[in-house]
């Protein structure tokens, strides 16, 4: 069998790096995938909410923009977006690009980059959510607001919002996973984030089994914990007579 | 308190509103009805700005909705609305149902308003609610909830748009009640409704629309009479008829 030829004894040597043993190497991993998902899925619900919103507004240029924001991000490669990003924004970009490459500590360059680029990939994805959470909520409920004497925002604030995010929880779960998965990627530009420091433990041990099997345990927690409190949200802000809900 | 005149609209090609004209005045209660895609509820919704209309003047207690840049959210504020599915927000309780807008609207604190909104569920006998979620009650007490949604406000008038349609007939009653008080009250009510018995009772003038034009607009004995024109008597005896 397999496992019995398996050393797991190799996560307690030191690391190549001499910066503590395999197993530190690949929790420092697992501390950037955090970092990142975590950063980039708050830039990603900030701005695909606003982007969302902006589709359903009864103004055409408003819904124009917004429509061209998301086909313009969903629509490109993950892994080429992110080489824009890291290697033609900061040539591009005057002044602040010609900072960002000298002055900024490279580790740095690489999760503000990967941070930007995962953000706004999925913002265009949750985006498309918020907006079909806003159209699930009936048209009679804005009137409602509007007839109470709310201005707009009032009535997103305090009418669609609530609910049509109540509505669109398993699908924001599910992006989160998504950004957790992605954030591998940042692995090709040199970022030390989970699934770059489980090769690097391969080739510099030969390890390749130990190395993957205890990469794909760590994505696994991760995952897992999202789902449990996930779960845990939605059953916490149900309203009956909507999905999830009880009658 | 409302006057419309010449009033138009168009949906693209298609007329929904052909030079409607109508006066309602501080006080009166004005039932009106037609078939379905009439133009009745677009009507209304015209009142409190829900609608844009075209062509033609309206002014809602001094307020011309002509003027570009007025403040609808004002004026919306100041003429309460009843819809035919309740529209009560599903995420909030009876209570903050009815203190939403009288805090975020009227600026007023939390306390007055909710005196004011115990008071009103009192007076449609919904008072032991208010603890409730909407989805927790029957139809019937949605829509008294959501009248006193709308009274919470103090509007000037109120506009009622199929408040019963959507009720099973055991519940409708219980809807009317509450406009009756309220039109014995003085409110100053517009409702659109084929509950003729409410017209009969406390209507001050029936309008009855069809294809988007108001074609009779009379005190109410005058419109039970068999002076009305052949389309309004054939309308009338059919949801009559049982």
């Amino acid at each position: 069998m397999l496992a019995a030829g398996l050393d797991w004894s190799i996560f307690l040597q030191p690391s190549f790096d001499q910066s503590g043993n395999y197993l530190t190497f690949l929790l420092t991993g697992l501390k950037w995938t955090i970092y990142l998902s975590v950063t980039a899925w708050v830039i990603a619900f900030v701005f695909g909410s606003f982007v969302g919103l902006l589709r359903t507004l009864p103004n055409s240029l408003c819904v124009a923009l917004a429509a061209a924001y998301v086909e313009l991000f969903r629509n490109i490669p993950l892994l080429v977006q992110l080489f824009i990003w890291y290697f033609v924004f900061p040539e591009i970009i005057p002044v602040l690009g010609t900072w960002f490459k000298q002055s900024v500590n490279p580790l740095l360059q690489q999760f503000i980059a990967a941070t930007l680029c995962l953000g706004f990939f999925t913002s265009a994805r949750i985006a498309e959510q918020v907006r079909s959470g806003i159209e699930a909520i009936p048209k009679g409920q804005r009137l409602a607001g509007l007839a109470l004497g709310f201005t707009l925002l009032q009535t997103y604030n305090l009418v669609i919002l609530p609910v049509a995010y109540r509505i669109i929880i398993p699908t924001l779960t599910s992006e989160f996973l998504n950004v957790v998965k992605n954030s591998a990627v940042a692995s090709t530009i040199g970022l030390i984030e989970l699934s770059r420091q489980s090769q690097q433990l391969g080739e510099f041990t030969s390890h390749w089994y130990e190395s993957f099997i205890a990469v794909t345990l760590l994505y696994g927690a991760i995952n897992l914990t999202v789902m449990v409190l996930s779960r845990y949200l939605e059953r916490f802000s149900r309203l009956s007579g909507y999905i999830g809900g009880r009658h | 308190m409302i006057s419309i005149k010449g009033v138009s609209k168009w949906y693209g090609d298609f007329q929904v509103l052909r030079n409607c004209s109508a006066e309602i005045g501080k006080g009166e209660v004005v039932v009106i009805c037609g078939p379905s895609g009439s133009g009745k509820s677009t009507l209304i919704k015209t009142i409190n700005g829900l609608e844009a209309f075209q062509e033609g003047e309206l002014v809602v207690d001094g307020t011309s909705l002509n003027k570009r840049g007025i403040d609808l959210a004002k004026l919306r504020s100041r003429v309460g609305m009843v819809f035919q599915h309740f529209e009560l927000f599903p995420h909030l309780n009876v209570l903050r149902n009815l203190t939403i807008s009288q805090c975020r609207v009227l600026g007023r604190g939390r306390k007055e308003a909710e005196e004011n909104a115990l008071k009103l569920l009192g007076m449609v006998g919904l008072e032991a609610y208010c603890r409730k979620f909407p989805a927790q009650l029957s139809g019937g007490q949605q829509q008294r909830v959501a009248i006193a949604r709308a009274l919470s406000m103090d509007p000037v008038a109120m506009l009622f748009d199929e408040p019963t349609s959507a009720l099973d007939p055991e519940m409708i009653k219980e809807v009317l009640d509450v406009m009756v008080d309220l039109a014995k009250n003085g409110m100053t009510m517009v409702v659109v409704t084929h509950e003729m018995g409410f017209a009969k009772q406390v209507a001050d003038r029936v309008i009855f629309m069809d294809h988007g034009s108001i074609l009779e607009d009379k005190p109410k004995e005058e419109f039970f009479g068999s002076s009305g024109s052949e389309r309004c008597q054939q309308f009338l005896s059919k949801i009559l008829a049982h």
